[in-house]
């Protein structure tokens, strides 16, 4: 239960960046517009599958465990880390090229640009960081899952934890699923 | 006193895997609304319909609220009817300044 | 009955365990919520003082603006006077003091859901606390944008406000989790037989504090994070000159700070009628009603935010909307002062302290809810926004409402904590004065603003020069009082008479275990058999 409180709490963190992103968008349509077509649709792509197979192998990893399923849990997990450094590994690239363009907050580059695309870049990176953020929070916290289980402390009768941190990296992928199509789609 | 949350309830592998596999279709979905090129209000609108769909699914059967109990669905409508609420608002304000 | 016995008068949950060498480090690493209360009181008490100081300060210097203090400290004083007592001490206020002390004890738990987690948040709020403290004494100076940080000043200004902003973010996440933990505990550990409705009223208005910080919290820290990136990266979100919208930030940051008034009064209207019943010998009227009050004020309190902007350039719509629910909100707190008065009626009084703070606060906060009234309605909040009206109003209300709901519980629950009583003469010569000097001081506000100061202004012109000396020479009266009121405290805890288990005669579960409270809450959790409020049956 304490969980999903704070889940609700992250509910109203992350929202309160997509209320920005929401009115700013509403504001500045066609510059949102153009500022997604800079983004990398198959990158971005690759993400969303990596994060929601991700959710599905975490998920597995649970039930596995609950049915006394030790090293199919233990696989299970090891695979959403990779899967989680992946998605992280893939953004580092996606960002060292936007960098690498001069598009960052407060750039020469990027003040030269309209005001729309100034905010939807600037709301690009704190949303995506932010998330990046916590996608590396979760990876470090499943790794200590990973060690639980390995020694024993994560079983059959006890996986509360596992199941928390499953539910934390849910959420995670969730806010990907929306920022996704925000950022990358629509043109 | 102690409110009922769910049993200890193994969801089958054959249900995550079809989650799953829903999850990637409706992937393909969006990018195909996306590419449909339709006007910018329905293209949001479609995009964040199809979100929610998949939000849905990873809340409901990976998240497991589909088996948990009254309380708990209620508080999640609670934290995101806030949301909505704050959302809703400010757009009054910014949309018929 | 009122108790004849004189409980344990050990050293109870003070006493030393031996665990760690240094006294400190024993508390510090204590995961017990009655420590844990204590230390957060310590803190809060600590921190209110030196508000009331900047406070008395900003005072004098408006006796004759520039004597004393230049423009830009003066900036700075209302600053830090505002960032302290809302951010140190009343919104952790009284659900981490007397919450964390006494509420596992009213619902018959051993302690709270998560005690590791409370042991966080109190690190959290010290963490907090220091990092504030470091933004006024580094290079820059003190924050001097108000406690409301306002962008785009805020982006600009060269003072210390990402520090400052850094250390309110660690507090809000300190008091988001005191909320879940809160929360989690209500649901997860009342004792056998305690339904939600025989569950005292306190406990009530802890949990619908405890959503509020959950959900309303959050939009305050990704506000303040919008504003350390937009100083230290230049993401431009309010910033016009980059495409931002200054209201947008006016609007997040009150989504949250409305709902914290709402944090800072529930726990301080729950106290109070925890203390009206046990002073009248009557149950609490309309004890359902008051309950569902507090969940109704929590709600409908999510929603007027827009309230603290009227002038600030939103839509016509909005602001109708915003203004109506305004006048809405005030139906359910109606509700709660209406039963309180009920209770009061045809009760055998007993007038000691806490229910002479807790009258004030019935009295104090209905003035204040009533000029709420006032600058809800859009034609008149044009006039008196940014005037000093506004600054009496929510004085009445933090102040005269929480600040004296947290004196009457100190008074209150002193006996429990300490195992002393408090000397009650001075207890009412320090109210006295208090409370005169507090209407002085901030009804004068009223006038003042009405007549058109502006607040937050440095000086003025000549023509407000009385309405400050009176409100200033208030200040001095309220200062007395607090000393007189905190000097007898500090004094009866070590010279006071040991107190018994319950001198007041309450019926709530505290008063059935010892004064000074035990290590063990109960020797065994309680089984409940009634409502928290049962007098009638004594009095046939």
């Amino acid at each position: 239960m304490g969980m999903w409180f704070f889940l609700f709490t992250e509910i109203l963190f992350f929202g309160g960046m997509f209320l920005l992103y929401s009115i700013y968008r509403y504001k500045y349509a066609l510059d949102f517009h153009s500022g997604a077509a800079e983004e990398n649709i198959i990158l971005g792509t690759i993400n969303t599958c990596i994060l929601l197979t991700s959710s599905f192998t975490i998920a597995l990893s649970i039930g596995a465990i609950k049915k006394g399923l030790k090293n199919l849990s233990l696989r299970l997990q090891f695979a959403t880390i990779l899967m989680g450094l992946a998605f992280l590994v893939i953004k580092y690239f996606e960002w060292t090229a936007k960098i690498n363009l001069g598009i960052y907050p407060d750039s020469p580059v990027l003040l030269k640009l309209s005001k729309g695309e100034i905010l939807f870049f600037g709301l690009y990176y704190v949303m995506t960081g932010l998330h990046g953020l916590h996608v590396l929070v979760g990876v470090v916290v499943i790794s200590f899952m990973f060690y639980f289980t390995r020694s024993g402390t994560i079983n059959r009768d006890d996986n509360a934890r596992l199941e928390n941190t499953g539910l934390y990296w849910h959420f995670v992928d969730i806010v990907w699923i929306y920022l996704y199509p925000l950022f990358y789609l629509i043109t | 006193m102690k409110e009922k949350y769910a049993e200890d309830h193994i969801v089958p592998t054959g249900t995550y895997t079809a989650v799953w596999l829903a999850l990637l279709i409706l992937l393909a979905a969006t990018i195909s609304v996306a590419k449909l090129r339709l006007l910018a209000q329905f293209s949001v609108l479609g995009s964040l319909v199809i979100a929610s769909v998949k939000a849905g699914l990873v809340l409901a059967f990976f998240m497991h609220l589909k088996y948990e109990g009254r309380f708990l669905k209620g508080m999640l409508t609670i934290a995101l009817s806030a949301l909505t609420l704050l959302i809703g608002l400010t757009f009054v304000d910014v949309w018929l300044r | 009955m009122i108790s004849e016995g004189t409980g344990d008068t050990g050293a109870g949950f003070y006493e030393r365990t031996k665990k760690y060498r240094w006294v400190i480090a024993e508390w510090m690493m204590s995961t017990d919520h009655k420590r844990i209360g204590v230390m957060y009181l310590m803190a809060l008490l600590s921190f209110f003082s030196v508000g009331v100081v900047l406070g008395f300060t900003i005072r004098l210097s408006l006796l004759a603006p520039g004597l004393l203090v230049g423009q830009q400290t003066y900036n700075e004083l209302f600053t830090l006077h505002g960032v302290i007592q809302i951010f140190l001490f009343i919104i952790p206020g009284i659900p981490v003091a007397f919450g964390n002390i006494f509420l596992p004890i009213l619902i018959g738990a051993k302690d709270v859901a998560f005690p590791r987690i409370n042991r966080l948040s109190w690190w959290l709020y010290v963490t907090g606390a220091i990092l504030v403290l470091t933004s006024i004494l580094m290079k820059g100076g003190p924050p001097d944008t108000g406690w409301t940080f306002y962008a785009p000043y805020s982006i600009r200004t060269p003072a210390n406000i990402s520090t400052a902003v850094m250390g309110v973010f660690v507090l809000g996440f300190s008091s988001i989790l005191t909320g879940l933990n809160f929360v989690t505990t209500i649901h997860r550990m009342r004792a056998p037989g305690m339904g939600w409705f025989r569950m005292p009223a306190f406990p009530w208005t802890l949990y619908a504090t405890g959503w509020v910080q959950m959900l309303a919290t959050p939009v305050l820290a990704i506000t303040l994070l919008f504003i350390f990136l937009g100083r230290v990266f230049g993401v431009g979100f309010f910033d016009p000159t980059k495409g931002g919208d200054p209201i947008l930030y006016e609007h997040l940051f009150w989504m949250y700070s409305h709902p914290a008034v709402y944090i800072m009064v529930l726990p301080a209207m729950g106290i109070i009628s925890e203390i009206v019943p046990v002073f009248a010998r009557r149950s609490l009227f309309g004890y359902v009603a008051v309950c569902m009050s507090a969940l109704g004020i929590a709600i409908v309190g999510y929603a007027v935010w827009g309230h603290h902007m009227f002038t600030s350039g939103m839509s016509d719509t909005a602001r109708v909307i915003f203004s109506f629910v305004s006048f809405l909100v005030a139906v359910p707190s109606g509700v709660k002062i209406f039963n309180w008065v009920s209770t009061l009626y045809k009760g055998s009084i007993e007038t000691d302290a806490p229910l002479l703070f807790a009258l004030s606060f019935i009295f104090l906060f209905s003035i204040g809810g009533l000029t709420g009234l006032i600058i809800g309605a859009l034609a008149t909040n044009l006039h008196l926004h940014g005037t000093y009206f506004i600054v009496g109003h929510f004085h009445y209300v933090m102040f005269g409402g929480a600040g004296f709901s947290i004196l009457a519980a100190l008074h209150y629950w002193f006996p429990k904590i300490t195992g002393r009583m408090y000397d009650e003469r001075f207890a009412k010569l320090g109210w006295l004065n208090l409370f005169i000097g507090f209407n002085i001081l901030y009804f004068s506000m009223f006038v003042l603003g009405f007549q058109g100061m502006p607040r937050r202004y440095f000086d003025y012109p000549s023509q407000y020069h009385t309405g400050h000396v009176i409100s200033t020479m208030g200040s001095w009266f309220l200062a007395i009082g607090l000393v007189i009121i905190f000097a007898n405290l500090i004094r009866s805890i070590f010279k006071g008479v040991k107190a018994p288990m319950n001198p007041w005669g309450g019926k709530t579960l505290e008063w059935t275990i010892p004064s000074p409270l035990p290590r063990e809450n109960f020797e065994e959790i309680p089984v409940i058999t009634r409502g928290p409020y049962s007098y009638e049956e004594e009095a046939r």
